[in-house]
């Protein structure tokens, strides 16, 4: 195992600096241009929840800006991703596809320890899309198995934002291995519409889509391997032809229908935060819309309105906000709609309660042809 | 013509079904052979299959005493990956999606065209007439096995969705699906001696996509056939298309699809006529 690793990562000579950075005082560290004095601010931990559920926080806050702690323990863990007992040599942040969703709000500090137990293979780290220099944190949290780091970024624009893990010569393959989630920073006052007024919403779902690339043998049958090292070669010739096997919504084609489909009542209105990290997407609300949609999920710029399909690039992440208005069973979907019934990427949202005949209704049941 | 390794099948099937009687021999006409269980004459509640609107809302479909005059022979497991893959090496079936060819696992991967093209050929191949069970008949067979498809809500309600939400929700509870074929024999014997009833295979049926308009008290008005859709029946009821291999692929937007597809047949009983003719084509040989 361990000539598996030097094998396809030499030792990483940032995750000295990263080390030392972390025992470093805090203010030393922090030099340059001060916007508060880091050691005064309020700190709070935040235990992170598993996809599609995101930890409590508030929309809006009162008084001015926090530290906020966060860990992420990488696992490298075999994972079914399918309803055919497919398994993928995984990569993740705490266990989950995706990783795990972060909330802070404009101005606030995101501090991030990041552990790498000593049982991993791989050198790991965090591109946070919402941060700024050190290639969105990576550099200073390059962390080799046994080894952990921290690292602190200030949280300057409001939006929904990737965050990876991006290892020198591998970042691909760690990302569609499942090292991706997404950070919601939300602006101090919360959302609003183009005219300034507030939105709310009364749930929020974290939807991270991945494409995955699992290699098959001679008759077509997906394989399987004994570590992640053995994996790498023939997932990187699937990854290269670019056409993925599963498009996945939560890391597991069906994580998100039959028992686990996402709920909601009519009346409420729903955050659907919608991240993809490698591949462009587009979602789609069969049956609903879009009501605003901040389409490249950065708050300062106004949502669009009454969409019924949005796009989502590669490498972002999108917020939608909706409110359910009849009952009945959604599907949510990659509208590419052989990737969603083919492939996987499909949800479903069962939504109670009364129907609204004015928005719809049956004027004649199906019944044979009549002749006029 | 091909001839399956008979000790193989048999090694096969008695190690599934130790207890199920032993193999009849077969004759140099017969490319496989059959365990079948006799389902005895007798009568059920039989809820109906298709789709059911009363005053132009849908509603569960009424119920109906079905009776056999006469019992049937229907197979004991489903029929196997290797007996498909015999009659795809004859030129009379298509391959199976999936490329299983194992004696001791169920074919899957295959529509209603496939199993009624391997019916033909099997009924060609022993001088006996096989074809797919009718719903009724495999909810017969099926006994404390079948489910039943209604929903429980109100039959007047105004609101749609609460019967959507109540089928999803049945559907749904079914528990942790492993939709990885399983041998034959695994999910057991019903009562009446039928092997693997409502596992992960889905079983085709040869009853059409029923939609009928039900009066107040009950009876049928009118229907309409759509015979390119049949019923598939497990552990719960599914309508598939003919031409689907794989129900997953040819689910609808907001259900749940059927694990696998296969099926198992039924022997008719042989008319006088047939007798005679069995009797004939293995005199000329």
């Amino acid at each position: 195992m361990l000539t598996r690793r030097e094998a396809l990562f030499g030792t990483a000579a940032s995750a000295t600096t990263a080390a030392i950075l972390a025992t470093m005082p805090a203010a030393r560290a922090a030099a340059g241009p001060q916007s508060a004095d880091i050691s005064r601010l309020p700190r709070e931990r935040v235990e992170l929840v598993a996809p599609p559920f995101v930890h409590a926080h508030d929309q809006v806050v009162r008084g001015g800006p926090k530290i906020v702690e966060f860990r992420l323990t990488v696992k490298e863990q075999p994972m079914v991703i399918d309803d055919e007992g497919t398994v993928m040599q995984a990569m993740t942040f705490n266990g989950s596809i995706p990783a795990p969703m972060m909330v802070v709000h404009e101005g606030d500090y995101v501090e991030l320890t990041l552990v790498n137990p000593e049982t991993n293979e791989m050198p790991h780290n965090v591109d946070f899309h919402a941060a700024t220099g050190a290639l969105g944190g990576a550099q200073l949290l390059e962390v080799n198995p046994g080894e952990q780091a921290t690292m602190r970024f200030k949280a300057t624009r409001a939006g929904v934002f990737v965050y990876h893990c991006a290892p020198a010569g591998m970042i691909p393959w760690h990302v569609v291995s499942g090292m991706n989630g997404a950070i919601l920073v939300l602006p101090r006052d919360g959302l609003k519409d183009g005219d300034g007024r507030r939105l709310k919403y009364d749930r929020i779902f974290y939807i991270g889509e991945s494409d995955f690339y699992i290699p098959r043998d001679a008759n077509g049958k997906y394989k399987s391997y004994e570590s992640l090292g053995d994996a790498y070669d023939d997932t990187l010739k699937v990854m290269r032809g670019l056409i993925p096997t599963h498009v996945v919504f939560n890391g597991k084609v069906g994580a998100l229908t039959g028992d686990n489909a996402l709920k909601a009542k009519v009346g409420e209105t729903v955050l659907i935060i919608h991240s993809q990290a490698n591949r462009d997407t587009r979602p789609h609300i069969i049956g609903g819309h879009g009501d605003h949609v901040w389409e490249q999920g950065k708050f300062a710029n106004p949502p669009e309105k009454d969409l019924e399909t949005w796009f989502v690039r590669g490498g972002s992440a999108c917020a939608a906000l909706y409110t359910f208005r009849q009952p009945g069973i959604y599907a949510y979907v990659n509208h590419n709609l052989i990737e969603a019934a083919e492939l996987g990427a499909t949800a479903h949202i069962t939504v109670d309660g009364e129907w609204n005949d004015d928005l719809m209704t049956q004027v004649r049941a199906p019944a044979p042809i009549a002749s006029y | 013509m091909r001839l399956m390794v008979p000790a193989a099948l048999a090694a096969a099937t008695a190690l599934v079904l130790a207890s199920g009687p032993t193999l009849r021999p077969m004759s140099a006409k017969t490319a496989a052979s059959f365990d079948t269980v006799t389902i005895a004459p007798g009568a059920f509640e039989f809820r109906l299959s298709g789709e059911y609107l009363k005053a132009g809302r849908p509603v569960d479909a009424p119920k109906r005493t079905v009776s056999f005059r006469l019992g049937f022979d229907i197979m004991k497991v489903e029929v196997s990956a290797a007996d498909y893959a015999a009659c795809v090496a004859d030129g009379a079936c298509e391959a199976a999606e999936g490329g299983n060819s194992s004696a001791i696992y169920p074919v899957t991967g295959v529509s209603y065209r496939d199993a009624t093209a391997y019916a033909a050929w099997l009924s060609g191949k022993t001088g006996e007439t096989w074809r797919l069970p009718t719903d009724e008949e495999w909810a017969f067979a099926a006994a404390e096995r079948r489910s039943d498809d209604a929903l429980g809500v109100s039959q007047d309600s105004a609101n749609p969705a609460e019967r959507w939400l109540a089928r999803y929700r049945t559907e749904a509870s079914a528990g942790k699906r492993d939709t990885e074929p399983k041998p034959l024999g695994h999910f057991g014997m019903n009562r009446k001696g039928v092997a693997d009833i409502a596992g992960n295979v889905w079983e085709w049926t040869s009853t059409c996509y029923v939609r009928a308009t039900v009066s107040t008290n009950g009876k049928v008005v009118h229907s309409t056939d759509n015979c390119g859709v049949r019923v598939v029946a497990g552990s719960h009821r599914g309508y598939m298309s003919t031409f689907i291999r794989d129900g997953r692929s040819g689910g609808c937007a907001a259900g749940l699809a059927p694990d696998n597809l296969g099926f198992r047949l039924v022997r008719q009983a042989p008319s006088a006529i047939s007798y005679v003719r069995g009797l004939w084509a293995r005199a000329v040989g």
